[in-house]
């Protein structure tokens, strides 16, 4: 086997140097009952092209984004990653490291996470980030439970903007604790919901997307203002980090934790996960944060150095008072998102921004020159959502057929029924090209008509 | 013409200069300090080539921001070059043996890095039509298939990023099933010598923890079990238990603990953490399990990345697999039917809700599946056998100088020291892990387990050949000798080798700097000004 140095020689040599008679001595306490011999019903190993084989073929039944023209979104977006970050992350150095507990000999991933952790607070706008979580969806999940404990209070109030996946994974995760409530309005395409009704004293966290699930910008400033008088958090979430080079930043806005997916910087979409996500907030809650941090300190010798820190929050030392059960995070992903970033800076980030936009804009007008076709959002950045007068899933499918891949159905998603059935969430980033655009117009056409 | 016969000299002569010990640079040859992006970009260029977009009228509203994030950017060369330089500051498995126990440190075949990077795999979008993706559920079937029979189970929960997740999904499911049959119960049972995600998830799932004390030998008795159920009666929802445990042991009375926990009406949660060591030589379902997360970073070696990304599936017995979150594959023969939201439920499905966005860890799965694949029964029984193997000839080579606190028994994947052996050297397990580093090495997991003094939890892998085993050996013995003749001078401060001396941890957390802020600008003299 490949990847077993061990021969059957040093085997049987250091069976009896350890003084055994054979393997299965050192398998002894393992009930007899249950001892198996052989795994008859898997297939046995396989050379490097037999798997190659294997696995390329199922790869090949998938349609890739790169394919065909492409504008599925909400809540994963296809960009272009530079060549040298993949590069860069595949290093051995990076790769194959564990969390970085002995910082003498991990300083080159302690330093990549503080350098991650000034980049997610300077693009939130807020005091500190943590070194990630496993994605967005869950991290909103933790920023709930979070404002529990900062606020003492267990209401959480959704707006109906959220991701739909999103709201379940906070439902699962925090209305069954004892006492804990979860007040999630209606879907909301357009931004016009009054949230602000909601908001009382026993309201620990208000949770709003900014640009939402449906693509409207949202204002977070009268929502923060409201919550801050009965004593709540905003929570702003994101699913798009691209459109934070653009846009006021949630902290200007006076949100008080800000997370969200940071797939967009340095991953490629890869069916949803491995993801990568971003966590801040301000620094007078930092000991209620979840999750890894990574502090600046000095060595012996009063060089610069970075270790993990705060670790009296986790779960390691504080077991069933931790504030959080993660161990393992993203890492990998938020160095290809600390990489990409790196390469784009403030600059790139506002000009790679501003590309998005101008595709979504265009893309929207020329979809909504359709007769029958309405773009529902008075605001947004590189998502949007629109009305057809058929069935969103029926209208996706049949573009499918002609070769676009032409947003996501709201009803794959929301089952409510209603005006939402005929919902389409659609995304343009930088790479859509003209052609990609008038193809996918030119096809929805074809499926309306 | 003559040849010059003398060569390269390689030693140096009367006239060099003695090496000096500070350079301008304060780089040492290849060890080379490396400032802050922060500190070496720029505002005025960056390492992306885009077009400025044309002149169009943005549909922004009022939420255009006023200035440009503060972040500086690097070319495409200085970015190379930064982040090359920091990577080199990193210990890592394929530059060395790296023997944290239960992190599980083994080899990552490159063939599942490129496996994962097919556009087929990498380039596809989770909410993409599910029609024009059928060969990525067919992928987390077949994945799903060989969890569920390396483990001796008919159901599995995929979608849970990490093991800490795939423990609150276990717990959620548990939390829901008990909720189902009209019951409510409070406790959750711990063994002292649990990780600690293992208390942290059911507190956050909102369960009491009542801890359980391990044995001289270092495993559980079912007595002990027994006991802790009788004093909150009809109040323990499960128990939570590592199997082989975090002492390297497999519990000999997990068959019995697991009857004793149904028969109190319970569930028994698995911590699959160290299910690297029995693939193959026993499946956890016919000891008893109801839920069990598999590391697919430890036990089927997708990298571990300095921190993640994790992916921890979740097996689950016939009694807990209806209450299986959101989004599943159901089989209909050939036929994969993807469920994602509660209409599209049938009979006795009753998912406790979502943990997660998508589908889960797809990258990771692929990977999995292509370290599972290689491998094939043969070669993850061999790994198994090879890992257990491994672990014990550290073991015979160092039982004489370094003490085991459970006797001199054969141990699974691991292999667990105490530090009696350093008693009155001066020496404590940290400056001993320390000095280890100088000699090259990770050290091992230091003060974990709990349950023993100054714990050296050992895990070599089956990746280790014997002459890297022999070596590892043959240094601790000589560290230990060290530590006692009384060298202390080798361990105190240690390490003095690698890129950073001993890090003060104490002043980070106390007054924690976070994020890079820029230093006050000097003062500029009042006649430059």
């Amino acid at each position: 086997m490949r990847y077993l140095p061990l021969s059957d020689n040093d085997r049987a040599d250091m069976l009896a140097r350890i003084g055994v008679e054979s393997i299965d001595e050192l398998f002894a306490d393992i009930p007899e009952a249950v001892r198996l011999e052989e795994l008859t019903t898997l297939p046995r190993r396989k050379t490097e092209l037999q798997v190659e084989r294997q696995l390329g073929a199922m790869a090949n039944k998938n349609v890739s984004a790169g394919s065909l023209p492409f504008f599925v979104g909400a809540g994963a977006y296809k960009h272009h990653v530079p060549a040298t970050v993949d590069h860069l992350i595949q290093r051995s150095e990076f790769l194959t490291s564990y969390t970085p507990y002995q910082p003498e000999i991990t300083q080159g991933t302690l330093q990549a996470l503080f350098e991650f952790q000034t980049q997610v607070a300077n693009l939130t706008g807020m005091e500190v980030a943590n070194a990630s979580m496993y994605d967005g969806s869950t991290g909103t999940a933790e920023a709930v439970l979070m404002a529990h404990r900062v606020t003492r209070k267990k209401k959480a109030v959704l707006s109906g903007g959220l991701h739909p996946q999103y709201r379940e994974v906070v439902e699962g995760v925090s209305a069954k604790l004892p006492g804990a409530s979860v007040v999630a309005l209606p879907a909301d395409p357009t931004g016009t919901e009054d949230i602000l009704a909601q908001i009382d004293d026993e309201t620990s966290c208000v949770v709003v997307q900014s640009p939402s699930f449906y693509g409207q910008l949202i204002d977070l400033k009268p929502i923060a203002e409201k919550a801050h008088a009965h004593k709540a958090l905003l929570i702003a979430v994101f699913t798009e980090v691209v459109s934070l080079g653009l846009l006021e930043s949630p902290g200007a806005q006076g949100a008080d934790i800000v997370v969200g997916e940071g797939q967009s910087i340095g991953n490629p979409l890869t069916f949803g996960g491995p993801y990568v996500g971003l966590f801040a907030t301000r620094q007078k809650y930092i000991r209620n944060m979840p999750g890894r941090l990574c502090g600046e300190t000095v060595d012996a010798e009063g060089k610069r150095g970075f270790v993990l820190t705060l670790s009296t929050r986790e779960q390691h030392i504080r077991r069933d008072k931790a504030t959080s059960n993660i161990c393992t995070n993203s890492g990998l992903c938020s160095l290809a998102f600390t990489i990409h970033m790196t390469m784009l800076g403030g600059n790139g980030l506002a000009r790679l921004a501003r590309v998005n936009h101008m595709n979504a804009v265009a893309l929207a007008d020329a979809l909504a020159a359709i007769d029958g076709v309405e773009v529902l959002n008075s605001a947004f950045f590189n998502e949007f959502t629109i009305r057809t007068p058929k069935n969103a899933h029926d209208v996706i499918e049949a573009l499918a057929e002609k070769g676009v891949l032409g947003g996501v159905p709201v009803c794959r998603l929301d089952k409510s029924g209603g005006d939402l059935d005929n919902l389409i969430v659609v995304a343009s980033t930088e790479v859509n090209t003209d052609e990609d655009r008038a193809a996918y117009a030119q096809a929805l056409k074809e499926v309306l008509a | 013409m003559t040849m010059n016969t003398q060569g390269r000299p390689t030693r140096s002569g009367e006239a060099s200069e003695p090496m000096p010990h500070q350079t301008f640079t304060g780089n040492r040859a290849l060890d080379m300090e490396e400032p802050l992006i922060f500190e070496i970009g720029h505002m005025d260029n960056c390492g992306v080539d885009l077009d400025e977009p044309e002149n169009f009228t943005p549909r922004l509203g009022n939420h255009m921001r006023s200035e440009v994030v503060d972040l500086p950017a690097l070319s495409e060369p200085e970015t190379m070059r930064h982040y090359v330089r920091l990577s080199r500051n990193n210990y890592a498995i394929d530059a060395g043996l790296y023997p944290l126990g239960s992190c599980t440190m083994k080899h990552n075949p490159r063939l599942n890095e490129k496996m994962a990077r097919l556009p087929g795999f990498a380039d596809i979008h989770p909410l993409q039509p599910i029609s024009t993706v059928p060969g990525a559920f067919e992928l987390i079937s077949e994945l799903a298939d060989w969890l569920m029979e390396l483990t001796g189970t008919n159901a599995v929960a995929m979608s849970p990023k990490a093991g800490a997740h795939g423990e609150q999904c276990g717990m959620m499911a548990i939390k829901h099933a008990i909720a189902a049959k009209g019951e409510e119960r409070s406790i959750v049972l711990v063994p002292e010598s649990a990780h600690g995600t293992n208390p942290a998830t059911a507190a956050l799932v909102g369960y009491k923890v009542v801890s359980i004390p391990a044995r001289e030998d270092g495993t559980v008795s079912v007595d002990a079990v027994i006991e802790k159920i009788e004093a909150h009666e009809g109040q323990v929802a499960a128990l939570m238990l590592t199997n082989p445990n975090t002492c390297g042991l497999f519990e000999p009375e997990v068959i019995e603990i697991a009857k004793a926990i149904h028969d109190a009406g319970g569930y028994f949660y698995c911590d699959g953490a160290n299910f690297n060591a029995i693939v193959g030589k026993a499946k956890p379902g016919d000891l008893g399990i109801d839920a069990m997360h598999i590391n697919l970073h430890k036990t089927f070696s997708t990298p571990h990345g300095g921190g993640g990304p994790g992916s921890g599936p979740v097996v689950l017995s016939d009694r807990l697999a209806p209450y299986a979150p959101l989004p599943f594959i159901r089989k209909n023969g050939e036929e994969l039917e993807v469920v994602e939201t509660t209409d599209q439920l049938k009979g006795g499905e009753q998912p406790f809700g979502r943990m997660t966005a998508f589908f889960g860890q797809m990258g990771m799965y692929v990977r999995a599946l292509s370290y599972m694949l290689s491998h094939g029964s043969d070669g993850l029984k061999q790994a198994s056998e090879d890992a257990v193997l491994n672990a014990n000839y550290v073991r015979v080579g160092l039982q004489d100088l370094m003490t085991l606190p459970f006797g001199e028994n054969p141990c699974m994947h691991e292999v667990l020291f105490d530090d009696s052996f350093l008693k009155d050297t001066g020496v404590s397990t940290l400056d001993f892990a320390k000095a280890m580093i100088d000699e090259g090495y990770h050290p091992m997991t230091m003060y974990f387990p709990l349950v023993v003094s100054g714990a050296m939890l050992i895990e070599p892998t089956e990746s280790e050949s014997r002459a890297s085993l022999d070596l590892f050996v043959a240094t601790m013995r000589d560290l230990v000798m060290s530590a006692k003749a009384g060298k202390k001078e080798r361990f105190e401060g240690a390490p003095f080798l690698a890129p950073r001396r001993r890090l003060d941890e104490t002043a980070a957390a106390r007054k924690p700097v976070l994020k890079w802020v820029a230093p006050e600008p000097t003062k500029v003299a009042p006649e430059l000004a």
